[in-house]
């Protein structure tokens, strides 16, 4: 169900995305959770090609595009400002990149998580650098064509919910456009809980997935159908709750609509599905015993 | 009444007298005891804001630069190696037009690792669009803090307020810490719009095109043309609220000298006792001590110097492949004069090395004896 005053949009139409951006689907969703009484920090990623040039403005709530690597510490910094002049009602969120989250501005994030400073951090993770022309980060898939991996990443995509549960923040969850209204629900969620709220949500990318652009909610709902991007929340760290029960539905589903794994064998892909079953037996073991 | 305290401690009284509403901060040699001295603060319900302990310099800056746009007084503190570290978040601070103090305890840079007192780190971050003032003593950087708040929050713009690291940051010197109501008097509370306006939400630091991006650095420009009187007025209204004041560029019996020494920070004091025992000894020896270096006091500069014949100028830091950055300042600055004189560069006490009156002394005797100027700065060491 969306809640009336969920009906609004945030973001105005004739935005600069691509057709088919799942960052600026995400994004929507989010902002019509956390509606006018939010400042939104932006980092440079798609998301400063999204928000259009001077004097326009995609967002219609206030918005700062910050340096790419201090999401976190600039949305700290406003949300420490607000506690100081009393006006806790707003809330501060951080839109980032994979590239911006999981590489440069991982210490940042850190730090602010450890002080559990009170914001909402939205990683919007397309599996690239996306913004600077396809390049490979961190959180590129093993194996994934990108511009500097032009043979397929050698290392594996990095696990970066753990490194998140390390820091036994308050609130974590995995989001996808596929599942709108789990990523409405986990928004209203994390709103309404104080401290460091990190929200990993899978982002697809018609341009740099190399797929048309009419498959980007599809590709999103594939990843979390098949296992490879199940969907979860994490509280303090320790509480594993498992918000969507997957079909199971095998890898190449996924991997098939998708350019960038047009390379793969069938032993590639068998690897890979052995991966995601494996990942998916480790997440329902955490969640064994958690009382939610 | 004076109280016994180094530096460091004189710097933090001055940002809770400013009621700084949020600091943030990351420790670093020899800029710490003011981190500790304001978490002291904290702890004691006496400073005002909020504490943030950053994982770095880099987020620090990152934090005061947001809290500021929401619209609070914020200061943070560093030193070398931190600075440097921050120094895309010092074109960003800028460049948002926020109205952050900062303080930079001088320390080299490394490599070598070392620790001692060097201007070369905060001199290097001259051209990121930051107000800079150098202090001699603890007084006057308890008194340029607050007084940067001031300057900073009508021109829109960040201020850096530097001393050196040891010399000036942990002697332990008798400061006169003024009451809570002159501060308030002469620094108005925090009032710059929030630029977070949820009922007129604004796009900050949105991307613009060539022509834009050339308007707005030239608007910035002007801006921090702008801050000249800014400063002189501040400077006289804590003069007058507070009874002590600081020139941008101090000039001691430069009118009748045959040589000016020129020195910022610390070493000015030391300068100072020099060119009085070089007047008793017959040598008409003047001293121009630079407060300010960004914006650069060249009107100043040129109507004390205009008549002076020969000028040797101590710097305590070094630009490679060119000199004393005090000094090529002051040679460009002095350029447009009819009657250039003979500059002599000195690069002294670098990593905090000793620079004693004799030799201080015997650089101007030098400098007085030179018939032009040239390129290469002097190197002058105790070990050679
Ligand atoms: C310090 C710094 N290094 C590099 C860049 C260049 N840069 C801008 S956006 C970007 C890619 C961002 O990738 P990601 O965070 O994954 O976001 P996406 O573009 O995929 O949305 C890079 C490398 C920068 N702005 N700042
Ligand atoms: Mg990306």
């Amino acid at each position: 169900m969306i809640a009336s005053e969920e009906q609004q949009e945030y973001m105005r139409s004739g935005h600069m995305a691509c057709p088919g951006c799942g960052e600026a689907s995400t994004m929507r969703l989010v902002l019509k959770v956390l509606g006018e009484k939010t400042i939104v920090v932006i980092v440079p990623s798609c998301v400063g090609v999204i928000s259009a040039t001077f004097p326009n403005s995609t967002f219609k709530v206030p918005c700062f595009h910050s340096a790419f690597e201090i999401a976190a510490p600039t949305a700290a910094g406003i949300a420490n400002a607000l506690r100081v002049q009393g006006r806790e009602d707003v809330t501060a969120l951080a839109f980032a990149g994979d590239g911006g989250t999981f590489d440069i501005g991982l210490q940042s994030l850190s730090g602010a998580a450890d002080r559990n400073d009170n914001f909402i951090y939205v990683c919007l993770d397309n599996e690239a650098y996306m913004n600077t022309g396809i390049q490979s980060s961190s959180s590129t898939p093993q194996g994934v064509w990108t511009m500097t991996t032009p043979g397929g990443r050698q290392g594996r995509k990095k696990k970066f919910m753990q490194i998140i549960a390390a820091h036994r923040m308050p609130y974590a969850a995995t989001a996808s456009i596929g599942h709108p209204h789990d990523l409405m629900a986990k928004i209203r969620k994390a709103k309404n809980i104080k401290g460091t709220k990190f929200i990993h949500t899978l982002t697809p990318c018609p341009t740099g997935w190399r797929m048309p652009e009419n498959l980007s909610a599809k590709a999103a709902m594939l990843a979390v159908e098949t296992k490879l991007f199940p969907l979860y929340e994490v509280i303090d760290g320790t509480e594993y709750r498992i918000t969507h029960q997957p079909l199971g539905l095998p890898v190449q589903e996924f991997t098939k609509i998708q350019g960038r794994y047009r390379h793969f064998t069938e032993e590639d892909t068998a690897i890979l599905q052995r991966e995601v079953d494996d990942e998916w037996e480790q997440l329902v073991a955490k969640t064994k015993g958690c009382k939610l | 009444m004076k109280t016994l305290l180094q530096g460091n401690y004189a710097v933090a009284e001055a940002v809770r007298l400013a009621r700084v509403q949020l600091v943030a901060a990351y420790p670093i040699t020899p800029q710490t005891p003011i981190y500790e001295k304001l978490s002291d603060m904290e702890n004691e319900g006496i400073l005002p804001g909020v504490m943030m302990r950053t994982e770095s310099e880099h987020s620090a800056m990152a934090a005061c630069i947001a809290a500021s746009l929401t619209g609070v007084r914020t200061f943070t503190a560093t030193a070398s190696q931190g600075l440097a570290l921050m120094h895309e978040m010092l074109h960003f601070a800028s460049g948002n037009r926020v109205p952050i103090v900062m303080c930079n305890v001088n320390r080299v840079v490394a490599v070598p690792w070392a620790f001692g007192s060097d201007q070369s780190d905060s001199l290097s971050q001259r051209d990121t669009g930051w107000l800079q003032f150098y202090c001699e003593d603890a007084q006057e950087a308890l008194d340029t803090v607050i007084q940067a708040y001031r300057i900073a929050e009508q021109a829109l713009l960040p201020v850096m307020v530097a001393i050196d690291g040891f010399f000036t940051s942990h002697f332990i010197e008798p400061i006169e810490i003024p009451d809570q109501a002159s501060v308030d008097a002469f620094l108005p509370a925090f009032s710059i719009p929030t630029r977070f306006n949820e009922a007129d939400p604004a796009y900050i630091a949105n991307v613009v095109n060539p022509e834009q991006y050339m308007g707005y650095r030239q608007k910035s420009f002007e801006d921090m043309e702008n801050t000249r009187p800014l400063i002189k007025e501040a400077n006289e209204e804590y003069q007058r609220i507070i009874g002590r004041g600081y020139e941008a560029v101090e000039s001691v019996n430069t009118d009748d000298a045959d040589i000016v020494l020129v020195t910022s920070g610390a070493m000015t004091s030391t300068a100072r006792v020099t060119i009085q025992s070089l007047r008793e000894k017959g040598v008409k020896a003047g001293l121009l001590k630079m407060k300010l270096l960004r914006p650069f006091p060249t009107r100043e500069v040129q109507e004390i110097l205009k008549n002076t014949r020969k000028i040797a100028v101590l710097d305590r830091n070094i630009s490679l492949g060119k000199g004393g950055i005090w000094c090529q300042e002051l040679k460009a600055a002095l350029y447009p004069l009819e009657n250039r004189p003979i500059i002599t560069g000195y690069i002294a006490g670098i990593c905090g090395a000793d620079v004693s009156p004799d030799m201080i002394e015997d650089m101007v005797v030098k400098a007085l004896e030179r018939e032009r100027s040239d390129d290469l700065p002097i190197w002058v060491r105790r070990d050679q």
